[in-house]
């Protein structure tokens, strides 16, 4: 693959970056990446990658566009609500960049689809906003061998980690099951910072670049932390875990399923509320 | 007692990191905990005994980004 004239000059600060250069803006333009959930995580992330010239971007989200996802949710637009958000996604992707192909998938993500639909794409990235859906991915990251980044946002806070599966601390080792439903508030519930959204997935495409050209310092076996309040990163180091209940010693996880959450027994707004 | 506590050095009087998370309002189930980078199984807090300049890591659950309804 030569390039044209056009994407010399579209992609010159990279190519001047020694550590990316021709080669790397190749390798850019080659990669297959799939973005899953179009919202607050997903609109940086795509439209960061879309900039950066990635071949192939996936996108899945079953949602259509609401007005209460303008907020942070920058991929779309204000006519875009009530339109499905792989669509709107879709647009903006290519008006900002028509060499990148983008295959989308209007439904959710299940146990069913997931392999099939991960085997497209040579990295994962999580945009989802519940959590079974983040252990879906996890677990499916790690079934089907695809490099993995995490992401979450919930009010003024965020986590982000890169897992590679087999080699580090993934999903599970930290969290080996999902939070009973109602234990830990949605952004719907608890609301959230939009410019955190920005911030977040602009970290998750930035590992995603580094995986991509071979840079750097993967973000594995540690988690980053922000909280926007305190304006303070913080890095938490973490480890495979020999009792993971997916990549561990015995793993009582040998096939992809999706889980439901069990009720909890407690309000967990108030528990909220009360450790703000 | 002098721990560490997501970074921050906390003076408190408990035993175990059960009475730590029960002292600090927090509900198990929303959290993993590490123990001087260790992951504690949530069946073992509150027999895990703390000591003094011990170094605690809670790590909460987060979720985020497409904003549809959790309990879906």
């Amino acid at each position: 693959m030569a390039f044209t004239e056009e994407q010399l000059v579209r992609y010159s600060r990279h190519i001047i970056l020694s550590e990316v250069g021709g080669k790397g803006q190749k390798k850019i333009g080659q990669a297959r990446v799939l973005v899953i959930g179009a919202g607050g995580l997903g609109s940086p992330i795509a439209l960061y990658l879309a900039a950066a010239g990635i071949g192939t971007m996936g996108l899945i989200d079953a949602d259509m566009v609401d007005l209460t996802n303008l907020q942070r949710q920058i991929i779309h637009h204000t006519a875009d609500v009530g339109r499905p958000k792989v669509l709107s996604a879709t647009e903006k992707i290519t008006d900002l960049n028509p060499d990148v192909e983008v295959i989308s998938y209007q439904k959710n993500l299940d146990a069913e689809n997931a392999l099939e639909v991960f085997n497209h794409f040579d990295y994962v990235i999580d945009g989802t906003d519940n959590f079974p859906a983040k252990f879906l991915i996890n677990d499916a990251a790690f079934f089907a061998n695809k490099p993995l980044i995490h992401g979450g946002i919930l009010r003024f806070d965020g986590q982000i980690f890169t897992i590679l599966p087999g080699e580090s601390a993934c999903y599970r080792c930290i969290f080996p099951k999902l939070p009973p439903q109602g234990v830990v508030p949605s952004c719907q519930e608890a609301g959230v910072l939009g410019a955190l959204a920005g911030l977040i997935g602009t970290l998750q495409a930035t590992e995603a670049l580094k995986l991509i050209l071979g840079i750097g310092t993967p973000l594995t076996n540690r988690i980053l932390t922000y909280s926007a309040l305190q304006t303070q990163f913080r890095e938490i180091t973490i480890k495979k875990n020999p009792d993971c209940p997916l990549c561990g010693a015995h793993p009582s996880i040998t096939t992809l399923e999706m889980e439901t959450q069990e009720v909890c027994d407690f309000d967990p707004l108030e528990t909220a509320q009360k450790d703000s | 007692m002098l721990i560490r506590i997501n970074g921050k050095q906390e003076d408190i009087q408990v035993a175990t990191l059960g009475d730590l998370l029960q002292s600090k309002n927090i509900e198990p189930q929303m959290v993993s905990v590490e123990l001087n980078n260790t992951m504690i199984d949530r069946t073992n807090l509150t027999t895990t005994l703390l000591k003094e300049g011990d170094s605690i890591e809670l790590l909460f659950f987060m979720g985020g980004g497409s904003g549809h309804d959790l309990r879906q």
